[in-house]
């Protein structure tokens, strides 16, 4: 097993190597070969590593340490991989889409520059999000945190000589820089008050508390934890580099910033589930920020004309779902939600990649319209996606969806104030998705003429791996079919090993919420708020089209605070960033820095020189002076001597 | 006997001649005379002191000086006559050169 998991994570980080250091050189068919090759083995191995791995519900996680990598003192990290159902999973989503989306950019990237660069920054990307999921202890989780932020910068800016692009690769690292200091400090909280921050000694040792032990410490700690989920996921406050990510290739945007980066703060709050649950208030904090952020990155998202744009939003709201599921103290329906969410947003956004394609670059569905007869194939999977999302029936959003619902309603730690906004916002959802179904695929082409002759379908290396997305989008959810419908909910019951103890601490220590519902009435009211949006978007957009204008010009205050969303950026831009950039200009750099430093170290050389030039009198060249200083000298030696 | 304080103040006289001369006169063969003044001053405040205490020390240590003395005249002159070839000039001012 410790082989197979090595073999994992092993490939990646070669094709990385063999492409950067050598891609220069080499055709694009070899790039492409050892690129989507190193994918594929990882993928592979994955599924062995998962049919191997005879993980009964009684079996302790595998633990294998590779190599000691820090010995401190009592601090004590090795390289060591943790393997369990939980990681299970997460490795086979992280592969496995991984693959789809490395072979979708060997069509998509194949007349843009740096194809080369563009395969060694994916593979590294993989390997550093494998690392993550893999790690057995936070420092290397950390590794694997920041590798993977590192590589979300590259592949941002991958076309750096645009200044949109850069800025946005600085910005989204930046950004998620304030998370990770709250993650660092918080694995620091937790080694001084624990003294390990590995996970096969941290965790027994947490679970063996009672609840409200340590309860301030542990609160602190996961609140200074979610802090770096929040910035890696892109909560509320900082999620707004994800909408300046889509400066960065479709496929980066498909991988990175909707399947597998983004979901390593859900990732790392199901992880650390047991030490969450010994801190409710932090759980609690887990889903307002999750609820909050899920309602109003969708209200963003309904004004938005650009279409990647649209779906960062979405994504934005889609993993303030997942923090809910988590916060409501029901693991794995956040994590049931990852795993549909990876596989339809994925296939919308390498969608959108193909419809960029068509439309040579341009992406404002107000110039779009009626497409869905030259791309066929891409209108179909694009729809899917959108049903999925939209929660429908039948395909996987819907299931893992109702689950977070269900969840938030009546999980230890829900609420109905969540289920309702969720609901709403579920609603929303469906409405704007299918906004930008409508506006770019169905209706009169508003397409103009000189890009009119390029639009045509991508070819098969983009649309094969939709159309399997697709597929994946349809039947992953069912296996978490609830038992309301006749399932037997085997998602949650696979990962029960993983959370069940979690779960019943808070469940039998009375912190759990009291009210409870049916499963099958919650169900209704988000098939409600789903059904009412599809029908408004339809009617707004396919029936009436003046409807929505005129709301636009009715509300413009409002539209244009949506359109501009809310200002945030310009906000922050006044608060944070413009006094950092004036401060810095004015005082570190004109005072401190040229001033203090360059005067101090210029200074003691023009002190040095004009004590040369004072002592250079001293030699004249004139000999007999020479001769008079000696002699003085000699006196004065000797004189001392002979008085003291 | 000589009373030793005799013989140090004519070393001394010696001495200071010597070092004045040094620093005063322009000829630079005149300077290097100066210079063996004041070697053979010092010489003969070693001898008053190996007479006056039961020593030879001083008495050996003359030699030593001696010798020294006709090794740096010797290296001296050679100089000099170096310097007198490259500027026709004996006089020490005129060796300024090496200056800041």
């Amino acid at each position: 097993m410790e082989l197979l998991l090595l073999l994992m994570l092993l490939p990646p980080l070669a094709g990385a190597a063999l492409n950067g250091i050598f891609g220069h050189r080499f055709s694009q068919r070899l790039v492409s070969v050892i690129g989507c090759g190193a994918a594929g083995l990882a993928a592979v191995f994955a599924v062995l590593a998962a049919l191997t791995s005879h993980l009964g519900p009684d079996t302790p996680p595998f633990v294998h340490s590779y190599f000691t990598w820090i010995q401190a003192g009592s601090f004590r990290s090795d390289f060591a991989l943790y393997y369990d159902r939980l990681t299970l999973i997460m490795t086979l989503v992280v592969t496995v889409v991984g693959f789809l989306i490395h072979m979708y950019s060997r069509g998509y990237m194949e007349h843009e520059g740096g194809y080369y660069r563009f395969f060694c920054y994916l593979n590294l990307f993989l390997f550093m999000m494998l690392v993550l999921v893999t790690a057995a202890s936070y420092p290397v989780m950390f590794v694997g945190w920041e590798g993977v932020g590192l590589c979300s910068y590259l592949l941002i800016g991958f076309y750096f000589p645009r200044k949109s692009a850069s800025d946005a690769g600085k910005k989204a690292f930046i950004v998620t820089r304030i998370g990770d200091a709250g993650f660092t400090v918080g694995v620091a909280l937790l080694f001084w008050s624990f003294g390990t921050v590995n996970f096969p000694e941290l965790f027994p040792k947490i679970a063996a508390l009672g609840l409200g032990d340590q309860e301030h410490t542990i609160t602190a700690a996961c609140l200074l934890l979610f802090l770096g989920a929040v910035g890696k996921s892109a909560q509320l406050p900082l999620y707004v580099w994800l909408p300046d990510a889509m400066e960065g290739p479709t496929p980066v945007s498909a991988l990175i910033h909707a399947a597998t980066m983004v979901t390593a703060g859900v990732y790392m709050v199901a992880r650390s589930n047991v030490l969450f649950v010994h801190a409710p208030e932090a759980l609690k904090t887990v889903s307002a920020v999750g609820c909050l952020t899920a309602f109003f990155a969708a209200t963003i998202a309904l004004c938005q004309n650009d279409l990647k744009r649209m779906l960062a939003y979405s994504t934005i709201s889609q993993l303030g779902y997942m923090f809910v599921g988590c916060g409501a103290a029901v693991f794995s329906s956040g994590i049931f939600h990852l795993m549909t969410h990876a596989c339809f947003k994925a296939l919308l956004f390498l969608a959108a990649g193909s419809v960029m394609h068509a439309m040579s670059g341009e992406l404002d569905m107000r110039i779009m319209g009626g497409l869905r007869r030259k791309l066929p194939i891409t209108f179909v999977t694009f729809l899917v996606a959108t049903l999925a999302i939209s929660g429908v029936p039948g395909l996987s959003g819907f299931f893992s969806k109702d689950e977070i619902l269900a969840a938030a309603y009546n999980g230890p730690l829900g609420s109905p104030w969540l289920y309702w906004l969720l609901t709403l916002t579920a609603g929303l959802t469906a409405f704007y998705m299918f906004r930008g179904l409508f506006l770019t695929f169905c209706g009169k082409s508003r397409v103009p003429h000189d890009l009119e002759h390029h639009v045509h379908e991508s070819s098969s290396k983009m649309t094969v791996p939709l159309m399997i997305l697709a597929a994946f989008s349809v039947v992953a959810g069912y296996v978490g079919i609830p038992e309301v419908l006749g399932g037997s909910e085997r998602f949650d019951r696979f990962l029960e090993p993983v959370f069940g103890g979690s779960q019943s601490l808070l469940t039998s220590s009375g912190v759990a919420a009291a009210h409870t519902s049916s499963e099958l009435a919650l169900m209704i009211g988000s098939l409600t708020a789903a059904g009412l949006g599809i029908l408004l978007a339809y009617w707004f957009y396919l029936k009436s089209p003046e409807i929505p204008e005129g709301i636009a010009t009715a509300f413009s205050g409002a539209y244009r605070t949506l359109v501009n969303k809310y200002y945030v950026d310009e906000f922050y831009n006044w608060l944070i960033v413009h006094p950092v950039v004036v401060g810095s200009r004015k005082f570190l750099w004109q005072f401190v820095d040229v001033g203090v430093i360059d005067g101090a170290v210029n200074g003691s050389a023009e002190a040095t020189a004009d004590i040369g030039q004072v002592l250079r009198r001293i030699q004249s060249g004139n000999i007999r002076s020479y001769a008079a200083w000696v002699l003085l000298g000699a006196v004065g030696w000797l004189g001392y001597l002979l008085l003291r | 006997m000589v009373p030793l304080s005799h013989i140090l103040l004519l070393s001394v006289i010696l001495f200071t001649l010597g070092a004045a001369g040094f620093i005063i006169r322009r000829n630079v063969i005149t300077v290097f005379m100066c210079i063996e003044l004041m070697l053979n001053a010092v010489n003969l405040a070693f001898i008053a002191f190996s007479r006056r205490l039961p020593s030879l020390d001083g008495q050996l240590f003359v030699f030593f000086v001696i010798v020294v003395a006709a090794a740096e005249a010797a290296v001296g002159l050679a100089i000099i006559v170096a310097l007198y070839r490259n500027r026709n000039s004996l006089a020490i001012d005129d060796v300024d050169s090496m200056k800041l």
